[in-house]
């Protein structure tokens, strides 16, 4: 199974500001009544973007000039919480490629590398100044360079990190890891072997 | 080498190194449930692909089951049609499944380690962060993504970097009315949320020895909400002793050699740690959230923080968009603050030690009027046991509705949410804007105990107080 090398990211980008916003707030839960992920873009930040009428929240990710971003920026600690796959799926069926923020939580971030969506972290000063020609100019160019580990945006760069494991894995094009570990599975037998419990 | 249970557990369950540096990691037990394992059924089929070992996956449903109706089809089409869809999956891939007629179903969580499914030494992956209620066990239990349950059906193995280990020590006594719940607030709300980032917590020290099985669970269960991937307790006489006898416990010479085992796989004396923080017993409080997060938490006997007096600009910025949702005063007082709805139950507090303790105080008491009570166990075994020593009448009589087995209110995918702004007192585990199922709902952890005293105060209160509190 041949997947993309993902080295750059490009796009318009929008910013979601705030520290630990969770996947309840990415995809409220009431929303995951399904037995796919088709459809879960359309309920991206729900409550976030809407009030409890249905109409919509003075909110960025609402407006037209940023209708079509690629890129979502945030704060520390996003994705926390629940370990739900509708967070990053929800993102990227919204057209979401990838996410730019000062920290991740762990299972969102790999959850989100197995669906080939990078998640970059740079310092706080950083994404304010992308936020800040966004806001300037939604229409700004905004790329992510994983080889470089820079982001560049009109005239301006900015260094960022990126797990090396996940790094490797997106330029690499193994982001989805299935066909590496169905190369393993007869080493997996003979460590199942070797744990009685496995054989209970 | 002197090693953690962690790294012991890791070593013995690593199958190969990927490409990408990442460990080829053996699953031992994998359980599932209705609502994060469809899509994975889904990309097996289309991949046609087969579960390798379907006698290592267990399955329940506990996320969207209605709690207060038994018999199919439910009110709910979606609902209904998830519960099904699992059924078939697991006939189809040859999975066993505590559905509701075998009498064993309820909140994953609750399930694993009543069957005795969970053990120590063994590494545990179910698509729900809260997974790492089973490293109570000495296990190492991670929460995982749908695409990556897909990867442990089709190969038992998962894609995974080595966790770093902190070992938090809460050394002493706890006071009367403190509990586990308090104990992994306290936790939390010293640690921070994001603390545990990249960490797997081994939690130890006194408190955790005299804690029963229940109470690690409590303890552990919550690691992920400090933001640590996973959390376990050392195994020791306690656990095996929870273990002996259960229906997937292993039996006559093979507990023997399983218990020799399992003494083996606690952290050596010595081991090095990446990191070492250690807590006095005595310093922790009955806790309760004020925020939207479970690191935003005081002690029952303090106040709602005031944005004017918070040390960074980060922390006034999260206390005022936390006041603006909850509809807190700054500096007022958390007890008093009034609530419209009490929940018992969850992954974190429905377990049997938590209705049992709560009925040995709410007995002869009545609900507040204008609260609605629900007390959820946690599964149908917990519910049974309940209804045999007559803790079900005990709540009913104090005004709570008794449900059947369910994740009920903790994340509001079934029938049991709050409405509008309700606040809810509640024993479970995220205080998320929204998580209880309305937009606008608020939610203040705590507890069991502190919930009864909420729901028979009508407001948050100091349940040692309440009910005259004088030894745990």
């Amino acid at each position: 199974m041949a997947l993309e090398k993902i080295t750059r990211v490009s796009g318009r980008a929008v910013f979601v500001p705030g520290n630990d916003i969770d996947t309840d707030r990415i995809i409220p839960a009431r929303f995951m009544k399904c037995v796919t992920f088709d459809g879960l873009g359309e309920f991206l930040f729900y409550d976030v973007r809407k009030n409890a009428d249905g109409s919509d929240k003075p909110q960025p990710l609402n407006e037209a000039r940023h209708k079509g971003a690629r890129l979502l920026l945030s704060g520390m600690n996003f994705g926390c919480g629940s370990s739900r796959e509708h967070a990053p799926q929800a993102l990227q069926k919204h057209g979401f490629r990838a996410v730019i923020a000062e920290g991740f939580a762990e299972i969102f971030l790999g959850n989100s590398t197995t669906l080939g969506m990078p998640c970059v972290t740079a310092g706080r000063e950083d994404i304010a100044r992308i936020a800040a020609a966004v806001e300037a100019d939604p229409a700004t160019e905004v790329v992510i360079d994983l080889v470089a580990r820079r982001v560049s945006f009109g005239a301006q760069t900015a260094q960022v990190s990126i797990r090396e494991s996940v790094r490797d894995a997106l330029v690499h094009g193994r982001w989805d890891p299935i066909g590496e570990l169905i190369e393993g599975a007869a080493d997996a037998g003979k460590v199942a072997g070797s744990l009685p419990y496995m054989s209970l | 080498m002197a090693k953690t249970l962690f790294d012991k557990v890791w070593d013995a369950h690593s199958v190969r190194t990927l490409a990408n540096g990442q460990t080829q990691l053996l699953v031992g037990t994998h359980l599932i449930h209705e609502v994060t394992s469809p899509q994975a059924f889904g990309m097996m089929r289309d991949l046609g692909l087969k579960v390798a070992m379907p006698h290592r996956t267990f399955a329940t449903v506990d996320h969207i089951v209605p709690t207060d109706q038994v018999s199919e089809p439910y009110a709910d089409p979606l609902a209904d049609a998830m519960i099904k869809e699992l059924r078939r999956s697991c006939r189809e891939f040859g999975i066993t499944f505590f559905d509701r007629s075998t009498g064993k179903q309820g909140i994953v969580h609750i399930v694993g380690p009543e069957q005795g499914i969970t053990q120590p030494g063994t590494t545990i992956a179910c698509g729900d962060s809260h997974t790492s209620t089973h490293g109570a066990f000495g296990a190492i239990a991670f929460g995982i993504g749908t695409t990556q349950i897909r990867d442990v059906l089709a190969t038992q193995t998962m894609a995974l970097g080595r966790l770093k280990v902190r070992r938090v020590e809460v050394n002493g006594r706890l006071r009367p009315g403190v509990y586990a719940k308090d104990v992994i607030l306290h936790i939390i709300c010293t640690l921070g949320v994001n603390g545990g980032t990249g960490y797997a917590y081994e939690y130890a020290g006194e408190v955790f020895d005299r804690f029963s099985m229940e109470e690690r669970m409590t303890v552990c269960n919550m690691s992920i909400e400090g933001g640590a991937r996973a959390g376990y307790v050392n195994p020791d006489e306690t656990t095996f002793a929870y273990l002996k006898g259960r229906p997937y416990s292993p039996k006559g010479e093979a507990w023997e050699a399983a218990v020799a085992r399992w003494r083996l796989v606690a952290s050596d004396p010595g081991c090095a740690y990446d990191d070492v923080v250690k807590m006095d017993a005595a310093d922790i409080a009955p806790t309760v959230t004020w925020g939207i997060n479970p690191g935003q938490g005081v002690p029952i006997t303090g106040a709602v923080p005031d944005p004017a007096r918070a040390a960074t600009e980060d922390e006034r910025s999260s206390i005022v968009e936390a006041l603006a949702y909850m509809k807190l005063k700054p500096g007022a007082p958390i007890k008093g603050t009034k609530i419209d709805v009490a929940f018992l139950g969850s992954c974190t507090n429905g377990r049997l030690s938590d209705f049992q303790e709560v009925a040995r105080f709410i007995k002869g008491r009545r609900v507040a009027p204008g609260v609605k009570a629900i007390a959820v166990p946690g599964s149908q075994g917990v519910g049974l046991i309940c209804a045999e020593l007559g803790i079900d009448k005990i709540f009913r009589e104090a005004g709570f509705e008794w449900r059947n087995a369910g994740c009920s209110m903790c994340l509001a995918m079934n029938p049991d949410k709050l409405v509008g702004d309700q606040v809810c007192a509640s024993s479970s585990n995220r205080n998320f804007k929204g998580r209880q199922g309305s937009p606008t709902g608020r939610t203040l952890l705590m507890s069991p105990l502190m919930v009864a005293a909420a729901a028979v105060t009508g407001s948050v209160a100091d349940a040692r107080e309440v009910f005259a509190v004088s030894s745990n």
